[in-house]
């Protein structure tokens, strides 16, 4: 997988995660992937909502020991 | 301008109190439908903070300007956010509900429920965000919970404050819909943590084994907890009749639905014991006892003092699952179309035997959600 950008929001609690996550995507083409790596335990079920109702793609997640890697396609 | 708080005191009042309030909540969607903050005369609307990042636009006109707004959030960081933005819109009757559903989860509001023999005292622990009860019966110094919750420290220094110490902590059965207390109030207190040993043949630490007529006095003015064998719900449930008058009836029954047979697993085991407990041991009680349970379900069971409660006579004219006269629909009630399970019911009773020891942080993942313990 040829990630374009990386987003680290390990620390932050809800909603910078996605708030930044948000701004992060803005600057990839569609069709990119953004890598973006947090340990909020709701930004699992609200990321994967957000790429839901925004239309990009959550191709993956990694769970290593509370530490989330998502990995997000651009719709 | 700063957003306001509203504490999770205040919105159980108005739960209690039926009075009314606006709901904005800001979770996904998947989690609001699982569970949500349950009042009479609230409304609600639920749009997920990542709608609204870019601003409130979308909410503008379907939040009202006449009433309380309580922004609820997971946690507490995205109401504020949400709030925030409603705010600078010009709505002054917002509030960001502090601490979030998990906050909400975790509270406690004492009641109580009668003064007992000897001047000693009875009080019931609500649990609004999981429908969860717990109680304890305070005599003469001397105090004891019966299902206490997660929240140990708050039953230790609701003792404290009464000048009483814990002295021995109850479990009717091992519960799957949320953490008990009893363990960690043992070992805070150096009170004796009671289990039904049915219930607790995986348990990984020391308890004393609760058996069917165990008396248990509290305090020297003889308040005595009586266990009553009562399986079912799970094979080890014990009731336990406290000072001769109320009855825990546990998991067993409630005030409008009666317990669920099948979270360890074995429902149709356990149909007939629990078709036994409600129509032919508990029948055989006086009909005055007053039914404590261990849980509620909807907010109809509450009582005008926010207490849950209801004597046994009652329950057997009107509750329905005590009203099933044909064995056979008794088992099809409470082993088909049951509810979902709670969430991460089987980790919860791997944490009650001592089998895993997550951090709080996790714990209170678990508890996420309604207690589902109940068929009606």
């Amino acid at each position: 997988m040829n990630i374009t950008k990386t987003l680290d929001a390990k620390g932050l609690a809800c909603p910078m995660p996605i708030v930044k996550t948000k701004k992060a995507i803005e600057g990839i083409e569609s069709g990119q992937i953004l890598e973006v790596v947090a340990t909020d335990a709701g930004a699992k079920s609200d990321l994967t909502a957000w790429c839901k109702s925004s239309g990009h793609e959550l191709v993956n997640i990694n769970d290593d020991q509370g530490v989330f890697t998502f990995y997000i396609k651009k719709g | 301008m700063a957003i306001k708080t509203m504490n999770v005191q205040e919105v159980a009042k108005r739960v209690v109190n039926k009075e009314e309030l606006f709901i904005l909540d800001v979770r996904n969607e998947d989690a609001y439908a699982d569970w949500k903050i349950e009042g009479d005369n609230f409304d609600y609307l639920n749009v997920p903070y990542f709608d609204l990042i870019d601003g409130i636009e979308p909410i503008q006109n379907k939040v009202p300007t006449d009433r309380d707004i309580a922004v609820v959030c997971a946690k507490g960081g995205s109401s504020e956010f949400v709030g925030e933005q409603l705010v600078e819109a010009g709505f002054n009757n917002v509030y960001s509900l502090e601490g979030g559903m998990k906050a909400w989860s975790e509270h406690l509001e004492p009641v109580k429920i009668a003064d007992l023999n000897g001047g000693g005292e009875l009080f019931q622990f609500v649990r609004l965000g999981k429908g969860c009860l717990s109680y304890m019966v305070i005599s003469d110094g001397e105090a004891a919970t019966i299902d206490a919750v997660r929240m140990a420290d708050v039953f230790i220094n609701f003792a404290k404050e009464k000048g009483a110490t814990i002295t021995h902590a109850f479990d009717t059965h091992l519960h799957a819909d949320h953490i008990s207390g009893g363990r960690e109030i043992a070992e805070k207190t150096g009170a004796t943590y009671w289990l039904p040993p049915k219930d607790a043949t995986e348990v990984q630490f020391d308890f004393k084994p609760l058996e069917d007529g165990e008396d248990v006095q509290i305090g020297s003015s003889k308040i005595s907890v009586q266990a009553l064998y009562s399986p079912g719900h799970t094979i080890g449930s014990t009731s336990f009749i406290v000072d001769d008058q109320y009855l825990m009836s546990g998991d067993i029954l409630f005030v409008d639905s009666i317990g669920r047979p099948d979270l360890a697993g074995l429902a149709d085991d356990w149909v007939g014991d629990l078709r036994e407990t409600l129509y032919k041991r508990y029948k055989e009680l006086s009909n005055e006892l007053f039914v404590l349970p261990a849980h509620f379900m909807t907010n109809i069971e509450l009582n005008d003092d926010g207490s849950v409660g209801e004597k046994l006579g009652k329950l057997y004219e009107e509750n329905h699952g005590l009203n099933v006269g044909d064995e056979k629909e008794f088992r099809s009630m409470v082993t088909e179309n049951l509810p979902p399970q709670p969430n991460s019911y089987q980790e919860i009773r791997e944490t009650n035997m001592g089998k895993i020891s997550p951090e709080t942080e996790e714990k209170r993942e678990m508890e996420i959600g309604p207690n589902r313990c109940a068929v009606k």
